[in-house]
C-alpha cells in the first residue's frame, strides 16, 4: 500500500490527457478477417496428401499438352522399320506394333482422356445442377415428380446404359462423355437438391425473400455460391470415375478407334502383346492410375477442407 | 414399414420395366445386324433365318412377343451358339462368377473392416497414413490393370499361380484378388469415417468411464454402431464387382457371365446382350431394393424420411 502511494505521489494530472472516445473502432475486429474459402485454402495446404496430388495433377496436366510436342514424332505416324522397340532408348516410353511412338501416345491418349472426362463433367453440370436447383427450390409437386422420375433412373445401373448407347451410337470422344453424362448427372442433381432444401430453411435466405429478392437473385446469388462447395466435391469425384469408365469401356472393345489414342485404348493395345512387350501396357497404366489417384487424393483433401463436420 | 417396402417394391418394378424397354428398343434400332458378317448367305436363306428368329416382324409386336416370353423366363436364343437358350448360357455361366463374387466380398469385407478399424484407431499416425494411401491406391488402380499385372507377374513370371484358366480352387485366387481389392479399399474408407465418428460420441467415453477394457469397448460400442451405416455401400459394392468381372473373367479366361457379355457384345449377339443386360439389371435393382429394405429395418429414421419425404 505504502510502496503505491509513493508511485502515484509523483504522477500530477497534467501528465494525462483524455483521448477522444471512438466507439466505432472499439466494435472493429482486430484480427485478420478470414473467410469461408480463405479458411478452405489455409486447411487444404495443411493437407500434404492433397498437396501431392494437386501437384501431380499439374505435372500430368503440363505433360498432357506439351510432352506430344516435345518429340518430332506424331501420335499418329506409322514406322515399320521401328516397330517394338524397347523403352528408354531414342523413343523414352519405346514404339508399339506400327512403330508410333509411345510417348508422344501416352500423353495425347492421356490428354484425350482428361478430356473426355471434362466433358463428361461438364455434362453433369449443365444436367444435374439446374435439376437440383429447380427441384430442391420449388419443392413441393414439382419435387415430387422430378423425384420419382430420379428414383426410377436411380436404379438403372450406369454400367449397362453406357454399353448399350455406346453399341447404339458409334464410339468417338463425343458419343463416349454423352454417355457418361447421361448417367452421370444424376448424382450431381441428388447432391445440389439436398443443400437446396437444406439452405430453404436457413434465415439469410428468409431475409433475402423478404426483402423481395427475385427468384433469379435468390438462386444465383444467394443459394448457388453455398452450393458450390458441394458441388466441387462431386466433380472430383466423378472426373476420375468418367477416366476410370472410359478405359473401361476401351477394355472391352468399345473405346475409341486407332489410331486415335486414350489412355483405355492404349492400355487395351499394351494388354495383346503384354507377355512380349510389358512396357507397351505399363506405361499408359501408370498414368492412368497416376491420374485416378491425384484426383481421389486431392478430392479427399478437399471434402475435408469443405465439410465443416470433419473439421477438429 | 409394410408401406415403406411396397412404395421400395413399385419402384424396383417400374425400373425394371424401364431397363427391359430401354434394351429392347435400343437394341433393334442398333446399327449392324446379327447375320452382318455371313455375307455369303442367299438373301432367301437370310429371310428364312430372320423368320425362324421372329425378327421380320415389325417392331411393336416383337415388343410384345419378348415381355410375353421374358414373362416365362424366356430369353430367346443365342445367334452365335446355334440354338443354345440364352437362360442355359446364363445359368451356365452364372456359377463362376457368382463364386467369385461371394470370394471377392469376403475377402474384401474383413480385410476393408481391419484397415479401416486400425487406421481410426491409430488416427493421424504413419499407420493410419500408410492405409490411407492403402486404400486410395485400391480404388485408383483400374481393377483391370491390376488384373492384368498379377497375371503376368504372379501368374507368368513367377509361376506361383496359374496366370489363367478355371479348373479349381486355386485358380480362383489371382481373380479373387483382383475383385477384393476393390472392396476392401471401399470398406475400409466408409469403416474409417464411421468409425472416428463413433469414437468422439458421449457413449464411448461412459463406457471407458465405467471401465470397459479398449478391446471390449472398441468391439461392442464402436465397430457395431460404425458396421450398421456400412450397409449402404453393399448396393454400389454389387455394381462394382458385376463391372470388376467383366474385365478379370477376360483376363483370366474364366467362362462366367461378365466373359459371355463382352464376348456377346464384341459378335452383335443381340438376343444374348439384352438376356445378360435384363439378369444384371433385375440382379442389381433387387439388391439396391433388399439393401433399402434392409437399412429400413435397422434404421427406422430413413423409412419414416423415406415415406413423407
Amino acid at each position: 500500500m505504502s510502496s503505491m502511494n509513493s508511485s502515484t505521489q509523483n504522477l500530477t494530472p497534467e501528465m494525462f490527457q483524455p483521448i477522444e472516445r471512438d466507439t466505432l473502432a472499439q466494435e472493429g475486429v482486430s484480427s485478420k478477417k478470414i473467410t469461408f474459402w480463405g479458411d478452405v485454402w489455409r486447411r487444404f495446404l495443411k493437407n500434404k496428401g492433397a498437396l501431392i496430388g494437386a501437384l501431380l495433377l499439374l505435372v500430368i496436366g503440363i505433360l498432357a499438352i506439351v510432352g506430344p510436342e516435345i518429340h518430332s514424332y506424331s501420335y499418329r505416324s506409322v514406322n515399320y522399320d521401328l516397330i517394338n522397340k524397347e523403352a528408354f532408348g531414342d523413343h523414352w516410353f519405346g514404339t508399339d506394333g506400327a512403330g508410333r511412338d509411345v510417348w508422344t501416345r501416352t500423353w495425347y491418349g492421356a490428354g484425350i482422356s482428361l478430356l473426355i472426362a471434362f466433358l463428361a463433367t461438364a455434362f453433369d453440370l449443365f444436367i444435374g445442377v439446374p435439376y437440383g436447383c429447380i427441384s430442391g427450390y420449388y419443392g413441393g409437386k414439382v419435387d415430387n415428380w422430378m423425384q420419382r422420375i430420379i428414383e426410377v433412373l436411380y436404379g438403372i445401373p450406369n454400367l449397362i446404359v453406357i454399353i448399350l448407347l455406346l453399341l447404339w451410337m458409334k464410339p468417338g470422344i463425343i458419343a463416349i462423355a454423352l454417355a457418361l453424362g447421361i448417367t452421370g448427372w444424376i448424382t450431381m442433381a441428388r447432391v445440389v437438391r439436398g443443400q437446396m432444401l437444406k439452405l430453404k430453411s436457413q434465415e439469410y435466405v428468409l431475409a433475402a425473400r423478404t426483402l423481395g429478392a427475385s427468384t433469379r437473385r435468390m438462386l444465383t446469388k444467394h443459394m448457388l455460391p453455398n452450393v458450390l462447395g458441394p458441388v466441387i466435391i462431386t466433380i472430383m469425384f466423378s472426373i476420375p470415375t468418367a477416366i476410370f469408365f472410359e478405359a473401361f469401356l476401351a477394355f472391352i472393345g468399345l473405346g475409341i478407334r486407332p489410331p486415335e489414342a486414350s489412355l483405355g485404348v492404349l492400355i487395351n493395345d499394351g494388354y495383346k502383346v503384354l507377355q512380349l512387350f510389358p512396357y507397351q501396357l505399363f506405361f499408359p497404366a501408370l498414368v492412368l492410375s497416376l491420374i485416378m489417384f491425384s484426383f481421389n487424393l486431392v478430392g479427399d483433401g478437399l471434402r475435408d477442407a469443405l465439410d465443416p463436420k470433419l473439421r477438429q | 414399414m409394410g408401406r415403406f417396402a411396397l412404395q421400395r417394391f413399385m419402384y424396383m418394378v417400374i425400373t425394371l420395366w424401364v431397363i427391359i424397354t430401354l434394351t429392347f428398343f435400343l437394341m433393334h434400332t442398333m446399327p449392324g445386324s446379327p447375320l452382318q458378317h455371313e455375307d455369303k448367305l442367299p438373301p432367301e436363306l437370310k429371310e428364312e433365318i430372320l423368320k425362324e428368329y421372329g425378327l421380320d416382324k415389325p417392331l411393336p409386336v416383337q415388343y410384345v412377343t419378348f415381355l410375353g416370353k421374358l414373362a416365362q423366363a424366356d430369353l430367346g436364343s443365342s445367334f452365335k451358339y446355334d440354338g443354345r437358350s440364352v437362360t442355359d448360357l446364363i445359368m451356365q455361366g452364372f456359377p463362376a462368377s457368382l463364386q467369385l463374387g461371394i470370394q471377392a466380398t469376403i475377402i474384401g469385407v474383413i480385410f476393408g473392416i481391419i484397415l479401416g478399424c486400425v487406421s481410426a484407431l491409430r488416427r493421424g499416425t504413419w499407420v493410419d497414413n500408410v492405409a490411407n494411401v492403402f486404400s486410395i491406391l485400391g480404388y485408383s488402380v483400374p481393377n483391370f490393370v491390376l488384373a492384368t499385372l498379377l497375371s503376368y507377374y504372379v501368374g507368368v513370371k513367377l509361376q506361383w499361380l496359374p496366370p489363367a484358366k478355371w479348373d479349381g480352387p486355386e485358380y480362383s485366387i489371382l481373380p479373387t484378388l483382383s475383385l477384393a481389392v476393390l472392396v476392401m479399399a471401399t470398406i475400409a474408407r466408409y469403416i474409417r469415417t464411421e468409425m472416428l465418428e463413433v469414437l468422439g460420441q458421449d457413449y464411448m467415453k461412459t463406457a471407458k468411464a465405467k471401465g470397459l477394457s479398449a478391446r471390449t469397448a472398441i468391439i461392442k460400442h464402436a465397430l457395431r454402431n460404425a458396421l450398421i451405416p456400412a450397409v449402404t455401400v453393399l448396393g454400389p459394392l454389387i455394381i462394382g464387382l458385376i463391372t470388376g468381372s467383366l474385365v478379370v473373367e477376360q483376363i483370366f479366361a474364366i467362362p462366367g457371365m461378365g466373359w459371355m457379355f463382352v464376348d456377346s457384345i464384341q459378335v452383335n449377339d443381340y438376343t444374348v446382350i439384352m438376356g445378360i443386360t435384363i439378369f444384371y439389371s433385375a440382379l442389381i435393382i433387387v439388391g439396391m431394393f433388399l439393401v433399402d429394405v434392409l437399412y429400413g429395418i435397422i434404421d427406422p429414421r430413413i423409412r419414416i424420411g423415406g415415406v413423407q419425404e
